[in-house]
């Protein structure tokens, strides 16, 4: 279960940063690019917060 | 009940605040990395690269005037903060009462918690331009120093009653998250300016020094504002943390490290806080003021909306919240030194209410560069103090810790020296036009000046 919650965290962390650099080369646009962040934010906190409280 | 419980677990934290910490407590090189990246990726960094292009600044002048400012500041970490921490092992209060008397460090500890209070201000109006992003209120310009309005006084008399409320209930919850928050903003605040490149123009990376010199760092201020040169910024970035590094105050926390090389880990706060956050929050002010055909309007939460969405308003948030909310804290410990039979909370409840009201008022942030300027020379002749203190005078036949060994409430010699520098600086100022980002480097030679001279003066009459 932890070994998940990590990985589920550094894929909320890599979706915070990499959708950036496909707006930078017009893979993706502005739009998608902000959702892809907010999944990665909620994929970041969410394990960690629930980490935290157990 | 509640506070109670959470009362009595902080009562439980042993900080060793007067003894030296046991070696089983040192912590290695890397924990003080992480430690010093997350601190220095704050809520103030969205202010801060902003205002560099407010200023005018150019790019080649940011680019290599914030790589030596922070290098120097790294220099000064691990050269003159650091092996005086690895040797006593103690907080900065307790060296500090040893050195100058318990009246002089209350006095230091209460000019400490007023900056403490300003600062955490300052965030709290950062944060609240996020939260104030639904209700589109009418916000600060760069030249505003009074409320833009009713609505906005609301907005952050509201953030500050929640923050202040939380640090009431102790700094250990909130400094977790904030560790949690540290990578993620990190990478909000370089994802946000790789996203928004390509709308300044940049479509390659080989275009990218071309558009800074022509649309981010242009070497242009905006109406009202000063002009910033390689040496101001060089300058800022070396002494925005002067109260923290020559002024001694990372003593309390450099104490725990093993070796003394642990200074050199404040590149991990200085490279990624204050260099790749700076850049990246001026590269989307650049974009905004492009989008708004230069509106003076001044707010980080509206900026980073625009530029990455719900993230970069939660970035702005959460960064200004974790940077208040354990200033204020700070702030209330500070301040229960001087009043050490009042309740913790009571003065985090009015050093909160200090916070809120100075918060009210967006000159805070705008003037965010001069007051962080300020902040370190006041606090800044201590440190010029501790270390004249200890390594000097053993060996020219001076008393150091004359407060401890002659048991002094205030040390005269020290107290000179804290009034002194501080007026020769405004002197310099009022008679050079030298500006406040300048004072610093004088100033600390003067302070070690003035005690050397007052101290032989005034430890004569011991001698005698």
């Amino acid at each position: 279960m932890k070994i998940l919650l990590k990985l589920v965290s550094i894929v909320g962390l890599i979706l915070t940063l990499l959708p950036s650099i496909g707006v930078f080369y017009e893979v993706i646009s502005q739009e998608e690019n902000k959702y892809f962040m907010l999944i990665g934010t909620l994929l970041w906190f969410g394990p960690k917060i629930i980490f935290k409280a157990k | 009940m509640l506070l109670e419980k959470l009362s009595a677990h902080l009562e439980e934290v042993k900080e060793y605040e007067r003894e030296p910490v046991p070696a089983s407590r040192w912590r290695g090189f890397k924990s003080f990395l992480g430690m010093y990246a997350g601190e220095h990726t704050a809520g103030t960094e969205f202010v801060i690269g902003p205002l560099f292009v407010a200023h005018g600044a150019g790019a080649m002048d940011l680019i290599l005037g914030l790589l030596l400012g922070n290098f120097l500041a790294v220099l000064s970490w691990a050269f003159i903060c650091a092996p005086i921490a690895v040797r006593e092992r103690v907080t900065l209060y307790f060296l500090l009462e040893k050195i100058c008397g318990k009246h002089l460090t209350n006095a230091y500890n209460l000019v400490n918690a007023l900056m403490f209070c300003f600062l955490a201000g300052s965030m709290i109006a950062v944060s609240a331009t996020a939260i104030g992003i639904p209700f589109n209120i009418p916000l600060a310009k760069l030249t505003d120093w009074l409320p833009s309005g009713l609505p906005w006084i609301i907005i952050v008399v509201l953030v500050g009653t929640v923050t202040t409320f939380v640090a009431t209930l102790g700094y250990d919850k909130v400094e977790k998250f904030a560790s949690i928050a540290a990578p993620w903003m990190i990478l909000v605040f370089l994802a946000s300016a790789i996203a928004v490149l390509p709308e300044l123009g940049v479509k390659n990376l080989g275009d990218f020094f071309q558009v800074a010199q022509d649309k981010i760092w242009t070497g242009k201020p905006l109406a009202g504002q000063s002009k910033f040169t390689f040496w101001h910024i060089l300058f800022f970035a070396w002494f925005c943390n002067m109260a923290m590094h020559i002024g001694m105050a990372d003593l309390s926390i450099l104490r725990y490290a093993k070796k003394w090389t642990a200074g050199f880990a404040s590149a991990g706060g200085m490279y990624v806080g204050h260099y790749v956050a700076w850049l990246a929050s001026g590269i989307l002010y650049a974009l905004f003021l492009q989008q708004s055909n230069e509106n003076l309007e001044f707010a980080p939460g509206p900026v980073a909306y625009s530029a990455v969405g719900i993230t970069g308003a939660l970035c702005v948030i959460i960064a200004g919240w974790t940077t208040a909310n354990p200033t204020i804290y700070r702030a209330g410990l500070a301040l229960q030194a001087i009043m050490p039979k009042a309740k913790t909370w009571k003065i985090t409840l009015i050093v909160g209410s200090i916070t809120t009201l100075a918060a009210c008022f967006p000159a805070l942030v705008m003037q965010l560069l001069d007051f962080v300027a300020l902040y370190g020379l006041v606090l800044m002749p201590m440190g010029a103090i501790i270390f004249i203190d200890y390594w000097l005078f053993p060996r020219i036949g001076l008393q150091s810790n004359l407060a401890a060994v002659k048991n002094l409430t205030y040390n005269v010699a020290a107290l000179i020296t804290w009034l002194g520098s501080l007026l020769a600086c405004y002197l310099i100022a009022k008679t050079t036009g030298l500006e406040i980002f300048f004072l610093g480097l004088p100033g600390w030679f003067l302070a070690a000046l003035i005690y050397i001279i007052s101290s032989y003066a005034y430890q004569k009459k011991w001698s005698k």
